[in-house]
């Protein structure tokens, strides 16, 4: 940490940081349930999962009134100011993930009423892989590690390409069979969220990234989002 | 607090000093004696305050800062030492002492770090706070990513002067594993088998009823029933393994091995397969490999389920590759066929279990949907990782990457040095 004149601002803004790593934890914890929800047909995870989003919200308040606080009474300049801001937007993508995850333990709770799908495991897989995401950039914002979230940043396509296949797999499955088009749409948007869930992580990389380098990722992206559109031939084609 | 003090104390010196001088000034200036007596006064006051102010603040900051460095050298050995991880953490909710079974579980870096940002498990936090306040509590928590933990965290307060808390963790992995695995394990099988045994009984009765006395039939069912039957077999082998690797998957593997015996030791044993087909395997190696921690069995089972896989799936009269090379941390061992290919969109979920690209290919060669879901989890145990690559109409490589074995004896330093310090 730099040193600060005034001491109690440092620690202010450690406090800050310290609260969007226990928001971080607050998400994970509920995105967890969520998946565990799918993969184990757990419907007290579900519940779980939908109580939690009520804390996940007041947190972020919380972070965004001493963001607020340290701007206006402080005026934070530099690395400070890009943490504090760092800070806010951090806890914006943690709270749309917690939304997300909300989302997804609703559908599993209609899911569990239905006879078990193996496609629910490959759903559970890919949540997996986003959950992954979401602990190494919650890492690398709290050990300020750059690299770290680059490589987390590079990694997003993975969950992409994952998306796809399902989704290719489900148009297949409601077509073979339009009695699961019910049950397959519910998988359908699960596998939508946990795919966007995955792009939150992406964008807490840019905003770690931007907090230690000062610099943008974002400019130097190397695939674009072109993954999210290849999606959309398989719709006509199907 | 050290250095607010600090900070005013030097600010003080030249105040202090300029008093004095002041005070010299007026005296020898011949104003009135009485203010010089005041300003006099004035400084040996600010200096009896310092004086003073310095002594007590050292020793309590001390005490407060470091609770840890006043234990006896013994304890700190064996809290070090303890297979049980261990954490002390003062009222700030930082982490003032982990020993190296906490690290291996959290990682490297933990010194200093508020617990939300080492530890953020919501349930775990709250434990904490309430252990400040007096209560100790006892929480299950699990840690999902990369590789699924499970604990049971214990938090007290276990001094009040200076502040302490402990937190110690259970470890349950194994037994949450075990409970898990079994499940499932039965829902695989069951699942799995179904069809080839569904396939077996509607034999069966066809033999005992219309095709009882149709010799052709018969034999030709028999062989049938024979493949099936050594599908369930081969089915319930992959199961079985799968479970006991991923029982372990937690567990750090010990052993340091060279890949090239155990590549060719794979390849050997395949090598009558792949001349059925009349492939041809070479391995192709680079000299003076490093090592490489891994278990042997596990490893060979890796290579052996790669190249199985590019035998089955290679042109008939190809050649199966096994490049074994170093890319600075790690040994990549790449394999590599001949064959059509894998569309880009089955590549991320290939290492499902279970998952084919063609069901009916798959089935045909005698696959289990399972020699990937293995790979992967072989390759997640020995903190590894696998990419594949694939052009339709050229091949598929598979890579796997393995980290080179540190240099040896970094166990034994952290262990030597505590002992000399206590004789």
């Amino acid at each position: 940490m730099t040193e600060h004149t005034v001491k109690s601002f440092g620690e202010q803004l450690e406090a800050l940081s310290a609260l969007v790593a226990q928001m971080g934890g607050l998400a994970e914890a509920q995105f967890a349930a969520a998946i565990e929800a799918i993969a184990r047909r757990d419907s007290a995870a579900a519940e779980r999962a939908v109580a939690g989003d009520a804390r996940i919200d007041e947190v972020q308040q919380e972070i965004e009134d001493r963001a607020l606080k340290l701007l206006a009474l402080r005026q934070p300049m530099a690395v400070d100011l890009r943490e504090t801001l760092a800070a806010v937007k951090t806890a914006a993508e943690l709270e749309r993930i917690g939304d997300l995850a909300k989302n997804i333990a609703k559908r599993a709770l209609v899911l569990n009423r239905e006879p078990p799908i193996r496609l629910t495991q490959s759903l559970a897989r890919m949540g997996k892989a986003s959950q992954n995401q979401l602990k190494e950039v919650l890492d690398a914002f709290t050990s300020r590690n750059a690299e770290e979230a680059e490589a987390v940043w590079n990694r997003d396509g993975e969950i992409d390409e994952i998306y796809n296949s399902l989704f290719r797999e489900l148009l297949t499955y409601m077509m073979e069979d339009p009695r699961t088009i019910g049950l397959c749409t519910h998988l359908l948007f699960v596998a939508k969220n946990i795919e966007r869930a995955g792009d939150h992580c992406t964008n807490i990389a840019e905003v770690v990234y931007h907090m230690v380098r000062a610099g943008h990722l974002a400019n130097a992206r190397p695939k674009a989002d072109t993954t999210s559109e290849t999606s959309v031939p398989y719709e006509t084609h199907a | 607090m050290v250095e607010s003090v600090l900070r005013l104390r030097s600010a003080a010196w030249p105040l202090v000093m300029g008093m004095i001088a002041g005070g010299a000034v007026v005296l020898f200036a011949g104003a009135g004696l009485f203010w010089a007596l005041v300003a006099l006064a004035l400084a040996a006051l600010l200096i009896a305050q310092f004086v003073t102010f310095q002594e007590p603040i050292r020793p309590a900051e001390e005490k407060a800062d470091d609770p840890v460095a006043a234990l006896p050298p013994m304890t700190r050995v064996l809290l070090d030492q303890l297979p049980i991880p261990v954490m002390l953490l003062d009222d700030d909710e930082r982490v003032q002492f982990v020993n190296q079974s906490m690290r291996d579980v959290l990682g490297p870096g933990l010194d200093r770090k508020r617990a939300s940002s080492v530890l953020r498990n919501p349930d775990v936090l709250a434990a904490i706070a309430e252990a400040r306040r007096g209560f100790s509590a006892n929480v299950p928590f699990s840690l999902p990513v990369p590789i699924e933990r499970h604990f049971q965290a214990y938090v007290a307060r276990i001094s009040v002067s200076p502040p302490v808390t402990a937190l110690l963790l259970h470890d349950l992995t194994v037994v949450r594993r075990s409970e898990q695995m079994r499940a499932d394990f039965i829902a695989n099988a069951s699942h799995e088998l179904r069809t080839p045994l569904a396939a077996v009984s509607g034999f069966i009765e066809t033999l005992r009823g219309h095709a009882k006395e149709d010799e052709v039939a018969r034999d030709q069912f028999l062989d049938i029933m024979g493949v099936e039957a050594a599908r369930m077999r081969r089915l319930i082998e992959d199961l079985l393994s799968l479970t006991r690797i991923e029982m372990n998957e937690h567990v750090k593997p010990e052993g340091r091995i060279g890949l090239e015996g155990v590549v060719r030791q794979a390849a050997n044993a395949l090598k009558p397969l792949a001349a059925q087909d009349g492939i041809t395997v070479v391995v192709d190696c680079q000299p003076g490999l490093p090592q490489v921690v891994g278990e042997h069995d596990e490893l060979v089972q890796l290579f052996q389920n790669l190249i199985h896989n590019a035998i089955k799936y290679g042109q008939d009269n190809g050649k199966v590759q096994v490049i074994l090379s170093r890319q600075d941390a790690v040994v990549a061992v790449a394999v590599r066929d001949d064959g059509e290919g894998i569309s880009p969109g089955a590549i991320p979920r290939l290492t499902e279990r279970f998952y084919r690209v063609d069901v009916k290919r798959s089935r045909e060669r005698g696959g289990t949907g399972l020699g990937l879901a293995i790979v992967k989890h072989i390759v997640n145990r020995h903190q590894g990782r696998l990419s594949i690559e694939s052009k339709l109409g050229v091949g598929s490589t598979f890579t796997v990457l393995l980290p080179v074995a540190p240099a040896e004896t970094p166990a034994k330093s952290t262990q030597a040095e505590p002992v000399t310090e206590m004789l």
